[in-house]
């Protein structure tokens, strides 16, 4: 293989604790290296903290799209990525570092033990021990149970207005002038400046703390039970993953929609990413790629979802975590104590590491190839359609395509394989050429329903949701353990399509989003 | 004990659908099978009344299966085509002799018309020749390159419009992932078209494109149709063998799998800053190429300079120097003599 070396995701030479490999360090040319980043660059203890803290601010710098003074919720999972991460924005923001990070950051982790069979005990355990390093951060944080899905409004699933901002440098300019009218003292913490701006910091969100703590402390047994529920009810494990996959983007969205948080900051390691981009192309999500795993996800409209670590292998996480003793907690997942072939995502994530292990190119090439992509043309397209989005996972639906496509033909197979509704082998309606046009197909009448254009009908649940989403419904046993808020907005979206039909005619602006 | 077949609900289900899981008679899954693909051709416009068509005929299970296929649809929905089919025999003795025997009953059965193109004739060189010169280790290379040109220009000489290839649903997502893998963003996007080819070429276009692998070989099981099997004797590229074990593996977890890899291929969309390499036709035998040189020829005059490596590596700066026929350095020329084995 002679392809090019990268340097996004060095492949990280793992040495026995930090001791010396006898080089000395490519950077400062004085210290004795302490670790290899792929083939030959030795870096000593202080220079690849200031590569590491490097990475972070450049990977933010570059990108943009943090305002001074916004607030940030970063999503701590307790893992070893969202530590780093955490422990990145500390220190981003502490006395001494040379440009200070301007945002305002808030904690929050979310306790998915209910989904793979913690006990009320374990759980409170582990909370306690979150509670614990998160305590230690100084920010305001939420310990989130996941059960609260159960009192989701139904708004959650509509797309925010986003907040108009002027750009970026105009922003920034208008921060410095504000802060130094307040009187500036040199080193003043962020935080006393920012609540004299009048953003509400610690109090508001102390007060909402107090509120999901306590939620969080004792989920009605009742949530736990219907949580339980609607996991036992998804057949595969696949859509187990999916599904936690998508209860806890809500959730965490209403958390940052009612806490006043404009972004939402998440730790996948470009490892991780590039397990997410494989499984994801299987999952049948390949139009969400940027989306769900690119640097910046508005699919939200009010709330970014942002990923700072994705320029980080893990290898190069474990490895800065260790020698400068950010601790992370060990939670128990879906996935863990499971046979390596149960879930495509199970699967992907072995494949990845084990091509990494022959080809160490692996994940940088796979990382790269997904900086190409971008969001699908089909946001682009016209007509009233183009606007819908997948009412679980919020993407521009892909499933408006053409006759030739892998879903259309999915659908025939379907078809075919069950119903009688057409005469065999019938020649007679058949010119070769007049395939699905005017209605008329070439199948014989019972192929028309796949020819008409779908939004003549009322849309049922399954319709509102994209190609990726459509498998994970599949796969559950019923509709009826889904959370109300999904059944209520599902209702609610299918109301609007109704009356907009009954409308049409008199609507001047046909493109105007107006679903909601 | 007995089920019952899901689609006419009355003859006994003698198989389940890979594809969808439903039990099928014999008959219905013909139906289905058939059906499938014509709504394929149909919906994507792949033919037009009156013109020439050649299958790509190896002797193997998606081209014997595409063959009959074609056949019996060309029939039944008169779409008023010339079916040919276009064999290559790449000289490997003993490999081509049953499968070509193969193609050659199946033109007696299904009555179709039969072209055997070699790489004697083509290139001037048996495939035998050439693993005798580059060796084992590299023949993977000119084995893809040539016989993708073979067909071309096969199909040329017999004035054909189109050509069709068994390529079944589960290459192309192999293919979706294995492009993925290996960062190749522009293959990536011309991976899932269902028709290949820009001016001057002969357009390519794969009916099978939505078809199981596994149907396909019911089909042929259940039809009791004659074919070879014709995996390349020679192993694979290692992304593609890795994308493939990982395939069955998805497949065995969630079987539209396949199918779902291909609609994630068919939505990729590729930002448009990404330089995608220019097509152009090859100076020397005006095959499409993004190079001056197409890679056949590029193969072949490493072949007949005796210097078998520089079709294998990328060395573009020599090119000019073969186009005008000059000699390489002494430099040049050693590091593209040695082939390691
Ligand atoms: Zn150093
Ligand atoms: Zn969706
Ligand atoms: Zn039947
Ligand atoms: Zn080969
Ligand atoms: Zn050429």
């Amino acid at each position: 293989m002679c392809e090019e070396e990268e340097v996004y995701c060095p492949e990280l030479q793992d040495t026995t604790q930090g001791k010396s490999l006898g080089k000395t360090c490519m950077k400062c040319k004085e210290s004795s290296a302490v670790l290899l980043i792929r083939a030959g660059d030795a870096f000593c203890k202080s220079c690849f903290k200031e590569y590491f803290v490097h990475k972070f601010r450049a990977t933010l710098g570059k990108n943009r799209v943090i305002y001074p003074g916004e607030k940030v919720l970063l999503a701590f999972s307790g893992g070893p990525s969202s530590s780093a991460m955490v422990q990145q924005v500390q220190e981003g923001m502490s006395r001494d570092a040379p440009k200070k990070l301007r945002f305002v950051p808030g904690i929050l982790f979310i306790d998915e033990g209910t989904t793979c069979g913690m006990s009320h005990e374990e759980r409170q355990q582990n909370m306690s021990e979150v509670q614990n390093v998160l305590q230690q951060t100084g920010f305001p944080f939420y310990i989130v149970s996941l059960e609260q899905v159960f009192s989701l409004p139904g708004s959650i699933l509509q797309r925010g207005v986003p907040e108009q901002r002027a750009n970026y440098k105009q922003e920034v300019d208008r921060f410095m002038v504000q802060q130094q009218a307040q009187g500036e003292t040199g080193c003043s913490d962020i935080l006393e400046n920012l609540a004299k701006l009048g953003v509400n910091v610690s109090e508001s969100s102390r007060e909402s703390d107090k509120m999901f703590q306590s939620t969080c402390r004792h989920p009605p047994d009742t949530h736990t039970q219907k949580l339980i529920q609607l996991f036992a009810s998804a057949k595969t494990l696949t859509a187990k993953h999916q599904l936690l996959h998508t209860l806890r983007s809500h959730l965490i969205l209403h958390i940052a929609r009612t806490c006043g948080y404009s972004k939402v900051m998440s730790g996948e390691s470009c490892t991780r990413l590039s397990v997410s981009l494989l499984s994801n192309i299987s999952l049948g999500r390949g139009a969400f790629l940027p989306l769900d795993t690119g640097f910046c996800d508005s699919r939200y409209g009010d709330v970014d979802i942002i990923r700072p670590m994705r320029e980080y292998s893990l290898k190069e996480i474990a490895f800065y975590n260790r020698l400068f003793h950010v601790s992370s907690v060990f939670i128990p997942a879906l996935n863990t104590k499971v046979l390596e072939n149960s879930s495509i995502q199970q699967l992907s994530e072995v494949f990845i590491n084990r091509l990494q292990a022959d080809f160490p190119s692996t994940v940088s090439t796979v990382y790269r190839t997904s900086e190409k992509l971008n969001v699908s043309k089909i946001d682009a397209n016209q007509g009233t359609c183009a606007k819908e989005r997948c009412l679980l996972c919020l993407s521009p639906l892909d499933t408006q395509v053409g006759e030739a496509s892998a879903f259309h033909a999915t659908q025939i197979s379907h078809y075919i394989s069950q119903k009688i509704l057409m005469k065999f082998n019938d020649p007679a309606n058949s010119s070769g050429k007049s395939c699905c046009q005017e209605g008329k197909c070439c199948k014989g009448p019972g192929y028309g329903d796949f020819c008409q254009p779908r939004a003549l009908q009322a849309p049922s649940f399954v319709d509102m949701l994209c190609y990726g989403c459509r498998l994970t419904v599949k796969d559950l046993q019923s509709l009826d353990a889904l959370p109300q808020y999904v059944l209520h907005e599902a209702e609610h979206r299918s109301r609007r399509i109704e009356m907009r039909k009954e409308i049409e005619e008199f609507l001047l602006d046909k493109d105007e989003e107006n679903l909601h | 004990m007995p089920v019952n077949c899901s689609s006419c609900e009355e003859r006994r289900a003698v198989l389940r659908r890979p594809k969808t899981g439903h039990s099928l008679c014999k008959d219905c899954f013909f139906h289905a099978f058939e059906e499938e693909i014509h709504h394929t051709i149909v919906s994507a416009k792949l033919f037009n009344p009156g013109e020439k068509v050649g299958i790509g005929a190896s002797g193997g299970k998606d081209s014997t299966v595409l063959a009959h296929v074609l056949k019996v649809l060309n029939e039944r929905y008169a779409y008023g085509l010339d079916l040919i089919l276009v064999s290559v025999d790449e000289g490997i003795s003993g490999y081509r002799d049953d499968s070509l025997e193969t193609v050659k009953r199946n033109q007696q059965q299904y009555e179709l018309p039969l072209k055997i193109v070699s790489y004697q004739e083509l290139y001037g060189w048996t495939m035998d020749q050439i693993v005798k010169q580059v060796g084992l280790k590299n023949n993977c290379t000119f084995c893809g390159v040539f016989r993708r040109q073979a067909l071309d220009r096969g199909a040329m000489m017999l004035g054909v419009n189109k050509i069709c290839t068994g390529h079944n649903a589960d290459d192309i997502a192999e293919t979706v992932l294995m492009n993925f893998l290996r960062g190749d963003i522009a293959r990536l996007r011309r991976c899932t078209s269902i028709t290949t080819g820009s001016e001057g070429a002969i357009p390519r276009c794969k009916p099978l494109k939505y078809a199981y692998e596994k149907e396909i070989v019911l089909y042929a099981y259940f039809k009791k149709l004659d074919y070879f099997s014709t995996e390349c004797i020679y192993s694979p590229n290692a992304y593609r063998g890795h994308a493939r074990a990982f395939l069955k593996d998805l497949e065995a977890i969630r079987p539209s799998s396949i199918m779902d890899i291909i609609h994630s291929g068919e939505n990729l969309s590729v930002k448009e800053d990404v330089r995608m390499p220019v097509q152009g036709t090859c100076t020397r035998c005006g095959y499409i190429s993004s190079q001056s040189l197409c890679k056949a020829c590029v193969l072949l005059e490493g072949l007949n300079r005796g210097l078998p490596k520089l079709g294998i590596g990328k060395h573009h700066k020599l090119h000019h120097k073969l186009l005008s026929q000059e000699p390489l350095s002494e430099q040049e020329e050693r590091k593209l003599k040695a082939v390691d084995f």
